[in-house]
């Protein structure tokens, strides 16, 4: 089992030469290996950072440039002098808006870590201290008193997941029990095939608006966190398209010939679906389920930007809003975070998908 | 060699004492096209008794699959009706079992419950112990005697094919329809399931009806040749009684006297 999940990762095949070169076995072809499967990848790492690098200096000499030019109109050549200074000496309060280079999003990064270090032994103390209290509401009946404070950067990317992962659900929840009645008729797939072609290109932003007309009216007097209602359901509408089509075409594709068995067993409608259609279409289905999540994480920065829930969508947005000197490369932080966790969710579906698949 | 003459290969008329299994009655098969309708098979009778094997060939495109197909209930009849047991068939059913051209298990399945399906339509009020038997029993049989837990395709395509005759057989059938089962398969792999499945077919006694464009094979296998003409409007039109004893075993039939005098009818047949 271990093995098989080694394989279907690819670890086992990104490990295979450097175990081959340490036992001094191939060594020529192995170098190979490694230099195609590393060092260009990670070249071309270097390449990107280094053209970021260079147009991020260029940018930022560009700005500069403007910024003494328009010193030197309003306070003449003093007011000049003085802004290149201030520009060469680092002072935050005079650097250029730009886009920031790749050393300061590194030290963003740090600092974000730092931040969050800070913010959660906070969290802990507060904990502590209130863990007494909390321990006599639960007992009365009242809910506990909950840390209230800023979120961290860490906290942002726990509370997207969650959202994307109850979007998600929802997705699947809706989209594949619909895929499979409408795969099993060619008339209801008939009769839904306009609405779905219509519904599926319609833009993240207004099922945000959409969900968000419904739901403000259905729980207009409930006390549940409406903001995170409205981000989910969002993003699970906006991604759910991927995965009915997918099941719905899975399960009007099932071999002739496993339809033809199936009658000649005179299967009930209940058996052919649970033992063969289900079965035969679980690949489509979790191809579908695969590009259901990466749109859903891909819709998810837009709508919780809109719907002000609280998330890495937000952490940009209040970022990009407050203007601070190193706003802008915290924004770079988060969109390098946004892929990677992207990058590594369909990693794992891909994984699930390659079990799910019988035809090895 | 020149080709013999039918009344002198085959000069006296036996009477078959045995029930009639399956009778096609004036069947056709008519598509409609948007140039008008295209016949496939036209006025076929046929009457097989009851522990008869039979083969069907004919050219590719003649229209044998589809009287197969239409006999196992999964392709319409146009006209005419066939009975099997003097009962009119409805559609598809596991009195009329099938074994396909390419092996059709389910793959997410092992080779186990792949009979196992069949086997829990066929005799619902078995108990486990007893569905269990059954398929190991047919499993065994065709060769599988370990392997049957393993996935379907995890099995070669004869395997498969083996697991096929097995289901074929477990559902304990009235007819046993065979839709060219080893056309997919190499050489060897059909020598060794064209003896598996006669192998079975001796035990059991189940008529049977084969569909191929395999001379050999059908001559081997079979009680009686079916050879059909080509379409549109196809018809049966010859068949030869193979009359050598069972059980058969491949070596003896090959060096038999009349082999190849039944062989060149045959051929004399497909080559008009």
């Amino acid at each position: 089992m271990k093995e098989r999940i080694l394989q279907l990762t690819g670890i086992q095949a990104f490990l295979a030469p450097w175990i081959s070169v340490i036992k001094g076995e191939e060594v020529q072809k192995n170098v190979q290996a490694l230099l195609k499967s590393y060092i260009y990848p990670l070249l071309s790492i270097l390449l990107f950072i280094g053209i970021w690098h260079a147009g991020a200096t260029y940018l930022f000499n560009k700005e500069a440039t403007a910024k003494i030019e328009k010193a030197r109109t309003e306070r003449g050549e003093a007011g000049a002098l003085e802004m290149q200074n201030c520009i060469i000496s680092g002072d935050v309060s005079c650097q250029p808006n730009t886009l920031p280079s790749p050393a300061k999003v590194w030290d963003a990064y740090l600092s974000l870590l730092a931040d969050h270090k800070i913010i959660s032994a906070k969290k802990d103390a507060f904990d502590l201290k209130v863990a007494k209290t909390n321990e006599k509401r639960i007992a009365k009946g009242q809910d506990p008193i909950t840390y209230t404070g800023r979120p961290s950067f860490v906290d942002q990317i726990k509370t997207s997941l969650k959202t994307v992962f109850a979007g998600f659900l929802l997705a699947a929840f809706i989209a594949i029990p619909i895929g499979i009645v409408i795969g099993l008729s060619t008339t209801l797939r008939t009769s839904f095939n306009w609405l779905i072609q219509i519904l599926k290109p319609v833009s993240p932003v207004v099922w945000l608006l959409l969900v968000f007309m419904i739901v403000k009216t259905v729980m207009s007097d409930s006390d549940m966190d409406k903001s995170f209602m409205i981000s989910f359901i969002s993003v699970g509408l906006c991604s759910m398209w991927a995965t009915l089509v997918n099941t719905s075409m899975g399960v009007s594709t099932v071999d002739k010939d496993f339809v033809n068995v199936a009658k000649v067993l005179k299967l009930s409608i209940g058996q052919n679906i649970f033992k063969v259609v289900l079965p035969s279409s679980l690949p489509m289905i979790f191809t579908g389920l695969r590009i259901t999540l990466s749109v859903a994480w891909m819709v998810l920065i837009a709508i919780e930007l809109l719907a002000q829930s609280p998330g890495l969508g937000s952490f940009v947005w209040e970022e990009f809003q407050n203007g601070a000197s190193d706003s802008n490369a915290k924004i770079i932080v988060a969109m390098f975070v946004i892929g990677m966790i992207g990058f590594m969710l369909d990693r794992i579906m891909m994984v699930v998908q390659k079990m799910m698949s019988f035809n090895k | 060699m020149s080709v013999i003459a039918k009344d002198i290969l085959q000069p006296e008329i036996i009477e078959d004492t045995r029930p009639d299994m399956l009778v096609c009655k004036d069947i056709a098969k008519i598509y409609p096209t948007p140039k008008g309708d295209y016949t496939v098979l036209s006025d076929l009778q046929l009457t097989i008794k009851k522990g008869e094997f039979i083969s069907i060939i004919g050219h590719s495109g003649c229209g044998k699959s589809t009287l197969l197909t239409m006999i196992a209930g999964l392709n319409d009849i146009s006209k005419g009706a066939v009975y099997v047991d003097g009962n009119e068939v409805r559609g598809a059913g596991p009195d009329r079992a099938v074994v396909f051209q390419s092996p059709s298990l389910f793959p997410w399945m092992t080779a186990l419950q792949n009979v196992m399906i069949g086997v829990k339509q066929v005799f619902p009020h078995a108990t486990k112990k007893q569905k269990q038997d059954i398929c190991k029993y047919y499993l065994d049989k065709v060769g599988l005697g370990n392997d049957f837990n393993k996935r379907a395709s995890e099995l070669s395509q004869g395997m498969q094919q083996r697991v096929g005759i097995a289901r074929g057989f477990a559902l304990k059938p009235k007819v046993l329809l065979l839709d060219e089962p080893f056309g997919m398969l190499d050489s060897l792999t059909r020598g060794e399931l064209q003896d598996v499945l006669l192998e079975v077919w001796q035990k059991e006694q189940i008529t049977a009806i084969m569909v191929t464009h395999d001379v050999d094979e059908s001559i081997f296998l079979a009680d009686r040749v079916i050879m059909m003409t080509s379409g549109p409007y196809a018809k049966i039109g010859d068949e030869l009684r193979i009359p050598f004893e069972r059980p058969r075993n491949r070596v003896d039939i090959l060096e038999h006297p009349d082999y190849y005098q039944y062989r060149g009818y045959l051929m004399d047949f497909l080559n008009h």
